[in-house]
């Protein structure tokens, strides 16, 4: 019952951030949707019981992330030019288009009456799935531990680009 | 009481049309990132609920290293933004058609 | 002694490829007088290998230089008997003095050293040929020769002229090479193997006599092109369009005589194809007749030695067509000297001359400069076969053997008579019309005997050609004795025995030829306007012999003429239309396509986006409906 109230409550802030991520023409606003959002599905992961994933998202998220794109969002200063019209031809009818075809698949999918999709494992051992940091970091250093260090480079490696192109000395056209 | 996992699939179906939405109808390059981070996070979502109903910890795994790609990317992609404004002091992507065929 | 032997074909091979890459630094006279070390130095190695032979009693050796393609014989060998030594000291005893003389008359040309760089190539090549192994070696060094007599022809290729001679001659030499190509193929079909040890000793148990005339005869269509012979003959007059020192040497001392060289040394397969001898002693005799008589009327100093080496040539085929091999070697050699020295002779006239070829243009040179003119007057009595001078000696004993041989070689023997007589008629024409008489240059040239550079080599090959007979004499056959070794497999046709025989023989010979030279003498030592009258009176045969018969003409109205046209549908009605066509069509296509999907790239990244999900959206439906 409690994890159901929450899916409701949290089930609607997430949307309402995320609508404002789009709709909002100062970027300002958007990044607070976006808060909004990550926080929002931040409490839907501990609902399912992946703690420490939730707990990066809202530090590496909420913390980092958002607070370098508010960095950007100064330092290129608040641009709120975005007119509503669009300009590219035809761009809007296909994005509704594709926009309806993803909801008739997600109702189709849904008005089948698959929600319950295979519960008996959850209802048998609820706990399997409890992602405390013990029961992450096994896998995570056993199974995937070729990854994991993958990932070490690949941050490293994006670090050093970003330092590069920040030091780019392009002239204003 | 559990919430079937279905119900989440419905909410990250619908964060994610909301992203795709916003990437492809806004035009400031920063709040179509936003947009990026917003599908990502719907998808993040889906793999939480299908690990718990599968009964695989290997879910959260996948989740956990697409939060740091994603956060590689973003470092990256907002360089990238900044040296672009640097140069053609805007932030809007319609300008940024010098690739036209 | 043979194991320093590669060094013949290697020091002047060297040398070209120094000059040709160092030789703007090395500078004008000096890289004319390295070239003329490496082949001196050559002449020496030569020298001294041939030295065992020249004793007598040594042995025939093949040096294996490198195992090249085995399976079929042809392995980079040299063959070093008395022929090929006879040859190579030939090649670069008389080319070294070629080279010497050159210096002096290329002085002062902008690319001097280019030219002794091709010179010296043509030394090596030339040695290939000779000192090969096998037939393909031979090969090879017949078609560089072709090459380097190619670049050496067209060596002024500003002049157009001088660029359509060296193609014409490199083109009817390849019609020439097409013939020996289909020969060696035969020879390989016959024996599975090209090389020379492998052939002649197994010549008479494996080929049919059917075979052998086909080879014999495919091989007569190769050594005609290469040696100038009918129909073929026709590139050398227009070699004359090279510097005169390459005249000498390529187109009258050594590389026209590649063809006899290929049939002497291919004695033993002409052995067993007598129709096959016969024709080639019959397009000897023919060539000799033909040439002679278009040479009696040319106006050109270098013309005449042209026509005159192609009718020399064609005595030397005589000889090895009748079987008299040691004979036409004998008159290989003994033409190389003089010929040499009278192209040397034109050339130091036509340099004293300031480039002026018309002998009609020429006249009271011999006060000028007298060293050339009495060395060019020995040359004249050598070719006329004055006795004891060397031309005599050999001419006379392919006349014997043709005579000896009867039957149809009677004919080619009164042939071969007649054409002594218009011989002497046409150089001693050509003397008296440089040497003596009235001067009839212009005022502002002023003819000068020529630097000691160009007339030591003029003297030391008139001193040759005054001794170079006595190499096989009838009263002493040294040479026959020399080369007894190389013609093992063939029977060699002798002159008839005995000195009354001789004395006839001779005697008919030497006396044509007086009659000939008399004749010449009378005729053009008297004033212009008498002598005209006396080439006048010979009309219209006397136009006919300056136009050579119109050959040329006939040539580009029967081969050159549909040729081109073949060349210009090909190219303009085939080629451009249907093959570039196709391939523009599809440039074109290609391009249209691409101007089709040009607008999917609008540049927008939103609108790949579009794209991008629409295309997830039908693989995501695909999958959903599938499942």
């Amino acid at each position: 019952m409690v994890e159901g109230i929450l899916f409701v409550l949290m089930a609607m802030t997430a949307l309402a951030g995320a609508v404002t991520v789009v709709v909002a023409r100062n970027p300002v606003y958007s990044a607070m949707g976006l808060l909004g959002t990550l926080f929002s599905v931040a409490v839907l992961y501990v609902a399912q019981l992946a703690h420490f994933v939730a707990a990066v998202q809202v530090i590496v998220y909420a913390g980092a992330v958002l607070t370098l794109f508010l960095f950007v969002i100064m330092f290129i200063g608040v641009d709120t030019s975005d007119d509503r019209d669009e300009r590219l031809p035809k761009q809007r009818f296909w994005v509704g288009i594709m926009a309806g075809v993803i909801v008739l698949l997600a109702g189709g999918i849904t008005l089948g009456g698959n929600f319950n999709w295979v519960p008996a494992a959850i209802e048998t051992n609820p706990e399997a799935t409890n992602g405390t940091i013990q029961a992450i970091a096994e896998p995570l250093f056993t199974d995937w531990v070729l990854a994991f260090e993958a990932t070490a480079l690949l941050l490293t490696i994006s670090a050093a680009g970003a330092i590069a192109l920040a030091h780019f000395k392009g002239q204003r056209s | 009481m559990i919430v079937a996992a279905g119900y989440y699939m419905a909410l990250a179906a619908a964060l994610f049309v909301i992203g795709a939405l916003g990437m492809l109808l806004r035009r400031n390059v920063l709040v179509m990132f936003m947009c990026i981070e917003l599908m990502l996070n719907a998808v993040n979502l889906t793999l939480i609920s299908a690990g718990r109903a599968l009964n695989d910890l290997n879910g959260q795994v996948a989740v956990f290293f697409i939060l740091v790609v994603a956060a590689a990317e973003v470092v990256v992609g907002l360089a990238i933004i900044v040296a672009i404004f640097r140069r053609r002091s805007t932030a809007s992507i319609d300008e940024l058609s010098d690739l036209r065929g | 002694m043979t194991d320093f032997l590669w060094l013949v074909i290697a020091l002047p091979l060297a040398g070209a490829v120094l000059l040709h890459f160092l030789g703007r630094f090395v500078g004008e006279p000096r890289s004319g007088w390295l070239a003329s070390l490496a082949s001196t130095s050559a002449f020496v190695v030569a020298l001294v290998a041939a030295w065992p032979f020249i004793q007598g009693g040594e042995h025939s050796t093949t040096v294996l230089l490198w195992e090249w393609m085995p399976a079929i014989g042809a392995n980079l060998e040299l063959l070093w008997d008395p022929l090929a030594a006879l040859m190579v000291l030939v090649v670069t005893g008389v080319g070294s003095l070629i080279h010497f003389f050159a210096i002096g008359y290329m002085r002062g040309d902008d690319r001097f050293h280019r030219f002794f760089t091709s010179l010296n190539l043509f030394m090596a090549s030339m040695l290939t040929l000779v000192l090969a192994g096998n037939y393909a070696m031979l090969f090879l060094g017949w078609e560089l020769v072709g090459l380097s007599s190619y670049l050496l022809i067209g060596f002024w290729f500003t002049r157009p002229s001088a660029a359509a001679a060296a193609k014409k001659a490199f083109i009817v030499n390849r019609i020439g090479d097409f013939g020996f190509m289909i020969a060696l193929m035969l020879v390989f079909t016959a024996f599975g193997t090209l090389s020379y040890a492998g052939i002649f000793e197994r010549a008479d148990e494996v080929l049919s006599v059917g075979m052998a005339t086909a080879i014999g005869l495919l091989m007569l269509v190769g050594a005609a092109g290469k040696s100038a012979q009918v129909p073929l003959y026709v590139w050398l007059p227009d070699a004359m369009e090279g510097p005169t020192p390459v005249s000498a040497l390529i187109h009258a001392a050594t590389m026209v005589t590649a063809g006899v060289y290929l049939i002497a040394r291919s004695g033993a397969i002409f052995e067993i194809a007598p129709i096959a001898s016969t024709t080639v002693a019959t397009v000897g005799a023919i060539t000799a007749l033909w040439a002679a008589t278009i040479a009696l009327a040319q106006r050109d100093i270098k013309k005449v030695l042209a026509y005159s080496t192609i009718s020399q040539l064609g005595y030397m085929f005589l000889a090895v067509g009748a079987g008299a091999y040691v004979a036409g070697v004998f008159h290989l050699v003994t033409h190389a000297l003089f010929k040499a020295l009278l192209f040397l002779g034109a050339g130091s006239v036509i340099h004293a001359m300031s480039d002026e070829q018309d002998m009609h243009k020429m006249g009271g040179l011999l006060k000028k400069m007298p060293t050339t003119a009495i060395t060019m007057g020995v040359g004249t009595l050598a070719i006329a076969g004055i006795p004891p001078l060397a031309g005599f000696w050999s001419k006379d004993e392919i006349l014997g053997s043709a005579f000896a041989d009867g039957g149809w070689f009677s004919a080619l023997w009164i042939v071969g008579l007649v054409t002594v007589l218009i011989t002497a008629f046409y150089m001693v024409r050509q003397w008296v019309l440089v040497f003596l008489g009235e001067p009839r240059w212009s005022q502002d040239t002023s003819p000068h005997e020529s630097p000691r550079i160009m007339t030591i080599p003029l003297i030391i090959l008139a001193g040759l050609s005054v001794v170079g007979g006595l190499l096989n004499t009838p009263f002493a056959l040294a040479l026959e004795h020399f080369l007894e070794p190389s013609f093992e497999y063939v029977t060699l046709q002798n002159p008839p025995e005995g000195l009354a025989m001789f004395a006839v023989l001779a005697g008919l010979s030497v006396m044509a030829g007086l009659i000939g030279g008399g004749l010449g003498y009378v005729a053009y030592n008297r004033p212009k306007e008498r002598w005209l009258d006396f080439e006048d009176g010979f009309e219209p045969l006397w136009g006919t012999w300056e136009q050579a018969y119109w050959v040329d003409d006939l040539y580009g109205a029967a081969i050159v003429a549909p040729g081109k046209k073949a060349a210009e549908v090909a190219a303009f009605g085939i080629d451009l239309p249907i093959i570039d066509g196709a391939v523009n069509g599809v440039g074109a296509a290609v391009r249209r396509i691409g101007e089709l999907a040009r607008p999917l790239q609008t540049g927008y990244v939103r609108n790949y986006g579009v794209l991008f999900l629409g295309g997830t959206l039908v693989v995501v439906i695909w999958l959903v409906a599938g499942s």
